[in-house]
């Protein structure tokens, strides 16, 4: 089976321009950040243990071992500085923590927590060491996105997590982020009342709603079409045995039968390989997929932002009115204070002084608010949209790299079937 | 001598010609079963009235052969007998052509069924016309099947499609069924003309050729309901005994049979499973390429990566199509054959020891002088010559069948590798030139280095 040198590129060269590398990478860091040389994350390992939780009831989970190294500029040698165990319960912690921290920043999301999309083949159950070697993968991946974000490679809570073993978890609940979070309720309503909040970020919810829609439905489609290819495979072995009995009876088809069956047997054997590849691009795809909810975090934060806003303005405009009227005597708007003194008789020109100056404090006060939060929501639109634009870019290169990389893996069980069939084909001929 | 020689010729030519396509023993060999033929000449001469037929029809046939427009020279030569033994290695002495088509629903008032047109060319003489077309049904094809039975019990005759397939419900009336029971007919006859026994018995000739009344007065003439009955019983009486006596040969042969059927069963099985995995796989994939079609809705930068992605797979979508459909016209349909023709072959056998069952109760009897045995010697040498003609008969008709089963086996398996290697070629393209189109939009995106 010749190919023409000329007119077929070395796939495997392409591939490697295109593909990041997954096991480890180079993050440059800038100057002021705890990291002053460069540095090489791992996650390298996965163990299971056994211990008491919370309610002195003993579980059994899975412990992962993060390498960070760092490398000498002049020849490249790295160094182990640190090594800890870390459960997936920390990476949460961490997430939370940065998610509250920086409501700004689309926060890279964590592997799943349950093995989803499964097809028959593919196990569910999270002690199942297919799915714990790609867990292990996705956390790394996950702090290596972490690291090389501009922004938050710089955070203290980060450094200690992949350095100080004992007690990083006192360490980050003492920050009192848990204290810091939005009420879901909050959002909630804020996303329901909000009456003009910025139109990108609008469109950007509309956007990650679409994304997430469409990757789920993809992933539900390749999971189908995984379960049917390994069922078309898997027959064909059938092939061998059968062959290879039917050999035994025969003089002249006997060899030809036994080695087409072996052939069979190579075929159905390929399909294992092949889909297990294959589950790594579903796992670049769900990451996206997890990316979407993300992207509404930060959405969510600037619909709470601008509804604070958009109240304090209220607010703001009704003392304003109440001011005005005190002040000139008219009564546009029902007030309990009106009512009462129609009631119980006009208050005395003292009293309503009093109330006039309370208000035009208050007034002050709120209008230093309004401007504050103004600032805030505008610096907040600022750093959100340039982090979204990052994203953006981030996301196209990656997405490209799944499916181009989707092709090459394509190329390859195109190459394998070829292959195993022309022997099979042979041996059929020598019959 | 030269006619007779011819003629033994004639006969065992129908071997190689008739035999598997082109594939067959060439010419300085012995041809298979040549002394069998004149063996079966024999045979048939004692047994059945309609031979007397055959026989006539051989000194047409040879003839025929002088004058046939086909041969390209009177052999006078060994040099050129040697050149028309290579000529008849190609399809043109194939003298009778058969094609089945045209299925047509016919209503009455007791029934509905199909029928199907008959259309034969020939060139033989015995045959009053050159073509003719006549339409039957399946229990035309039975009746038929069950004659050559009868005239020819140790050979192996082509199994016919069975009468409906109970599994997947599927119905006498749908279009597939009628579609594979369709080209199994046609095989089924083209098989028999094929056969260098079969292709000139009588009611072959009839069932090709006559009208619908006449093939029905035909079909009464034969030997009663009684009597069929009576021989059936008899085949069972026998087989309940066992044959004591089997040669060694058809110890061996039977075991063949046994451990093929089983293989052949289970191949059947594993090449319908892949077929139905395939198809299941085609209804997944068809969902699959569209998604990205979607997706590319609401992403700017990547709508032609993913409208390219969705139209690959699309394309290979298709060509799974292609591969479903290869595997349905080349090997299902052969693999499924060879598992009736194990069938056959298991009756064939029953039918020989039931033959010879015969002869070893007729010597019992003699050995133990149980009644009158005056006649038996000569009754014993009758079937002394009956079993050695079963037998011959059955043997270089295994032989034949033998060396056709593993062609066919051999084609239908390579066609089925074939399709595979196709298929996989045919995607392999597709994404290749995806990763290409990729590759050079990078190039100018990146836009410095231009090759």
């Amino acid at each position: 089976f010749e190919m023409e040198p000329d007119c077929c590129p070395d796939w495997s060269a392409v591939a490697r321009s295109w593909l990041t590398v997954t096991s480890a990478s180079w993050v440059q860091m800038t100057h002021n950040n705890f990291w002053l040389k460069k540095i090489e994350i791992s996650v390298s390992e996965a163990e299971k243990r056994t211990g008491r939780n919370a309610m002195n009831m003993q579980e059994t989970y899975t412990a992962y071992l993060i390498e960070t190294r760092s490398v000498e500029h002049t020849d490249g040698q790295s160094v182990l500085t640190d090594s800890l165990w870390r459960r997936y319960s920390e990476f949460e912690l961490l997430r939370n923590y940065l998610l509250v921290y920086y409501p700004h920043i689309v926060v890279p999301p964590l592997p799943e927590k349950r093995a989803e999309f499964v097809w028959h083949k593919l196990s569910a159950d999270n002690m199942d060491p297919d799915f714990v070697e790609r867990r292990r993968i996705g956390l790394e991946n996950f702090l290596l996105r972490i690291a090389s974000h501009p922004i938050l490679c710089r955070d203290k809570i980060f450094y200690l997590f992949l350095t100080q073993e004992g007690n990083w978890k006192e360490t980050v609940n003492e920050t009192g982020f848990q204290l810091k979070a939005d009420s879901r309720l909050k959002a909630l309503n804020a996303t329901f009342r909000v009456k003009n909040p910025d139109k990108r970020f609008t469109d950007l919810k509309h956007y990650s709603d679409e994304l997430q829609s469409v990757i789920s439905h993809l992933l539900r489609v390749r999971a189908r079409v995984a379960d049917r290819l390994y069922g078309v495979y898997k027959v064909h072995g059938n092939y061998g045995r059968v062959f290879s009995e039917w050999s035994a009876i025969e003089k002249e088809m006997g060899d030809g039968l036994q080695s087409a069956g072996h052939h069979m047997d190579v075929y159905a054997s390929s399909i294992d390989d092949i889909l297990e590849d294959e589950e790594h691009y579903a796992d670049q795809l769900k990451e996206y997929l997890f990316y979407a909810e993300a992207l509404r975090a930060v959405c969510r934060k600037h619909e709470l932002m601008q509804y604070d806003l958009e109240m304090a303005a209220q607010d703001l405009a009704s003392k304003k009115q109440q001011c005005e009227e005190l002040a000139t005597g008219t009564v546009r708007t029902f007030s309990l204070k009106g009512m009462t003194t129609k009631l119980f008789g006009q208050e005395t020109p003292e009293q309503r002084e009093a109330r006039i100056k309370v208000l035009e404090e208050q007034i002050n006060e709120g209008e230093q608010q309004l401007k504050s939060k103004n600032l805030e929501g505008r610096e907040f639109v600022k750093n959100a949209w340039a982090d979204i634009e990052r994203f953006k870019e981030q996301k196209n290169r990656d997405l490209k790299e799944a499916l181009i990389s989707y092709a090459v893996m394509q190329i390859s069980m195109c190459k394998k079937g070829i292959q195993v069939w022309t022997n099979a084909k042979e041996c059929f001929n020598k019959m | 001598m030269e006619g007779e020689r011819r003629a033994s010729q004639a006969r065992s030519s129908g071997l190689p010609a008739g035999g598997a396509d082109g594939d067959s023993p060439g010419g300085s060999a012995p041809f298979p079963g040549s002394s069998g033929s004149s063996a079966l000449l024999q045979a048939e001469v004692l047994d059945l009235d309609e031979d007397e037929d055959d026989l006539e029809v051989f000194s047409k046939d040879a003839s025929l052969m002088d004058m046939n427009s086909f041969s390209p020279m009177m052999p006078t030569s060994p040099l050129s007998m040697i050149n028309q033994i290579k000529f008849e290695d190609e399809p043109d002495l194939k003298d009778l052509f058969i094609t089945v088509d045209e299925p047509e629903s016919h209503v009455t008032t007791i029934e509905t069924f199909i029928t199907y047109r008959i259309i034969t060319k020939t060139s033989r003489g015995e045959f009053d016309s050159s073509e003719f077309e006549v339409r039957r049904r399946y229990q035309d094809f039975l009746w038929l099947k069950g004659k050559l039975e009868e005239a020819h019990p140790t050979l192996i005759i082509p199994p016919l499609p069975e009468k409906f397939i109970v599994k997947g419900m599927v119905e006498r009336f749908n279009d597939d069924f009628i579609e594979t029971r369709r080209k199994a007919l046609h095989k089924f006859l083209n098989r028999i003309a094929d056969h260098p026994t079969l292709t000139f018995n009588e009611d072959f000739k009839i069932f090709l050729t006559a009208q619908a009344w006449e093939l029905s007065s035909h079909k009464k003439q034969g030997p009663g309901l009684l009597s069929r009955m009576g021989q059936t019983v008899r085949a069972v009486a026998s087989s309940m005994r066992g044959v004591k006596n089997r040669p060694e040969e058809f110890m061996e042969m039977n075991n063949f049979i046994e451990l093929f059927s089983q293989k052949i069963n289970l191949i059947d099985k594993i090449s319908q499973r892949i077929y139905k995995e395939e198809r299941e796989y085609f209804d997944e994939m068809k969902e699959y390429g569209p998604i990205h079609i979607l997706w590319s809705a609401s992403e700017e930068d990547l709508v032609d990566t993913l409208k390219d992605v969705a139209s690959c797979i699309d394309r290979c979508c298709k060509a799974t199509e292609k591969r479903m459909s290869g595997l349905s016209e080349a090997l299902l349909p052969v693999v499924h054959e060879y598992v009736l023709y194990s069938e056959m072959l298991m009756g064939v056998m029953k039918r020989r020891d039931q033959i010879q069952a015969e002869l070893d109760s007729k010597v019992e009897a003699l050995t133990y002088k149980k009644t009158d045995t005056d006649l038996f010697p000569e009754e014993i040498g009758k079937l002394e010559d009956k079993v050695e003609c079963a037998n011959n008969a059955l043997k270089a008709d295994w032989e034949r069948w033998k060396q056709n089963m593993q062609n066919d086996i051999k084609l239908a398996f390579t066609d089925m590798a074939e399709e595979n290697i196709h298929y996989y070629e045919q995607c392999l393209a597709t994404w290749e030139s995806f990763l290409t189109s990729q590759t050079n939009l990078h190039l100018e995106e990146t836009s410095e280095d231009k090759p």
